[in-house]
């Protein structure tokens, strides 16, 4: 199975434990998405880390997903009680999701997991960026291999000069150059004419705000 | 239509001269000593100088400062390096407007080598606009006195535009695409990277006949053994020839320092002024890039092969 999605990677527990230090008492909330695909926030690691917290628990929960508030509020209210006698939550999800539990509950959060990307995975093991969230899908004209995740400079008319034999400088090259790859696809494609044509300097406004949809 | 020509660089090379460029590399300093040392030694020699822009992403003195320095002070043209790596489109517009203001001519146009060779290695890379959208950029300001937006701008920026290309790169047809893009973008002149084997000179401009571009060859005449390994080690494709290298070995073991650096002298006097009459001789190449780190002396003898 190859699943795309947001790549968490847990703390250093001792960072944890420290965060958690200050607080008698401690609920745990999981991610029963992303970070259950991850193995950084799903049943087992919730179990685990409590194993570690000991007596301070009063409770856990893997919310089906921690970043959609009206799924909190339903997964959350069995938990009512034991959430009430903690004062910190521990969240094993990305960065949202932290958030979202911060909105609801109130209570200090402490955030188990650190968000990496939105990435794919193809095994355990072996996980890839693949999209930066830049607001103007380009996929279409790039051979479906995004430049914005995948050429370390993010460059729109590449290759650049750091690459060699296909590969790219940052890193040593070890990397595929992402612009090799472009141009390779489109080459079998037969569309050439699309990796020479010039890309305009992007639009960056939309990423230099917090963004919303408002729509109701 | 012809573009109007401000700068010595391009009027010899318009002239159908074979020019000869030279390097000058700031470093972590705050000091202008070096840079202008080495401008008057290359001076008369080099129609102009590149000043390279934090090379290997490390924090060094501003290109800028040294191309007005060298301009003013030691009467050397410079070729300002200006990379995408650490300004946005608003920085670049207005170093742009700066080294115009300043009677900067030339501008070469780089995406920067990646953060991650950096001495601040923790540094976020900008790369806001890449090198293509910086020649448009730099046309436009040029051309029609605007900058990306439209903006209009006040007085008139004389800049020409160059840009750089790797006759290393495989595959090479990636390479091409993306110089033609530039190309047809409207540069004025392009410095390749390093190169060593004449073949592959010949054959990258070769294929570079069929754009219209002023093209200059870079080389790297290396004081030592150690200086070649470390361009073979960090310049991306590039094969150094294993009997150069070996030559300077043995030469390194002379004892007397005055015979050791006049056989070294020799050894890269005999391999470039053979590359460099080659390539005049057998291509349509418009001069030749002499990079080096303090090597003057050799600069000043290949300029005039």
């Amino acid at each position: 199975m190859v699943n795309s999605l947001i790549i968490t990677r847990s703390k250093p527990f001792e960072k944890v434990h420290e965060m958690a230090a200050p607080y008698r008492k401690v609920f745990i909330v999981g991610c029963g998405t992303c970070a259950t695909s991850c193995q950084t926030g799903g049943e087992d690691q919730v179990k685990e880390i409590a194993k570690r917290l000991g007596g301070k628990v009063t409770g856990k929960a893997v919310v089906e997903s921690p970043c959609d508030l009206r799924i909190v509020r339903k997964d959350l209210a069995k938990s009512k009680e034991a959430l009430g006698r903690a004062d910190a939550v521990l969240v094993l999800s990305c960065g949202a999701g932290v958030q979202v539990i911060a909105d609801y509950t109130g209570k200090t959060v402490i955030p188990g997991l650190d968000t990496l990307f939105i990435g794919k995975i193809e095994r355990i093991g072996r996980v890839y960026e693949r999209c930066r969230a830049c607001t103007d899908c380009l996929l279409y004209e790039t051979g479906g291999i995004c430049p914005v995740s995948r050429c370390s400079k993010g460059l729109m008319n590449g290759p650049c000069g750091g690459m060699a034999d296909g590969k790219c400088e940052a890193g040593g090259h070890i990397r595929d150059c992402a612009w090799v790859l472009i141009y390779k696809t489109l080459k079998d494609q037969g569309r050439l004419e699309t990796f020479s044509k010039y890309r305009e300097p992007r639009d960056r406004s939309k990423k230099s705000q917090p963004q919303e949809i408002l729509t109701r | 239509m012809a573009r109007e020509v401000y700068s010595e660089l391009m009027k010899a090379i318009g002239a159908g001269k074979f020019v000869f460029t030279g390097e000058i590399q700031p470093k972590k300093t705050a000091s202008l000593d070096e840079a202008l040392r080495v401008a008057r030694a290359l001076k008369g020699h080099v129609v102009a100088c590149n000043v390279t822009d934090n090379p290997r992403a490390q924090a060094y003195l501003s290109s800028l400062a040294v191309s007005h320095s060298i301009q003013t002070e030691a009467g050397m043209e410079a070729i300002c390096q200006m990379t995408v790596r650490d300004r946005n489109r608003l920085a670049i517009t207005s170093e742009l407007l700066g080294a115009a203001a300043l009677g900067i001519k030339n501008v070469l146009t780089m995406s920067g080598d990646h953060t991650s060779l950096s001495d601040n290695p923790s540094a976020m890379p900008v790369y806001d606009i890449d090198t293509a959208q910086f020649v448009h950029l730099v046309r436009k300001m040029v051309d029609e006195g605007v900058d990306i937006e439209g903006n209009r701008i006040g007085g008139s920026v004389r800049l020409h535009v160059g840009i750089v290309g790797n006759p290393n790169a495989e595959p090479r047809e990636a390479e091409l695409l993306k110089i033609e893009r530039k190309v047809k973008l409207g540069a004025d002149f392009m410095q390749t990277q390093v190169v060593f084997d004449i073949e592959r000179a010949r054959s990258f401009l070769g294929e570079m006949k069929r754009l219209p571009i002023p093209v200059l060859i870079g080389i790297f005449p290396c004081k030592s053994h150690r200086i070649a390994d470390f361009i073979a080690k960090n310049v991306p494709g590039i094969r150094v020839p294993e009997g150069f290298v070996a030559e300077l070995k043995r030469a390194e073991e002379i004892g007397e320092k005055p015979l050791r650096s006049a056989k070294i002298d020799e050894i890269n006097f005999r391999f470039f002024s053979e590359f460099i009459r080659e390539t005049r001789r057998t291509t349509h190449a418009s001069g030749i890039h002499i990079m080096t780190v303090g090597y003057e002396e050799i600069v000043k003898r290949l300029a005039h092969v």
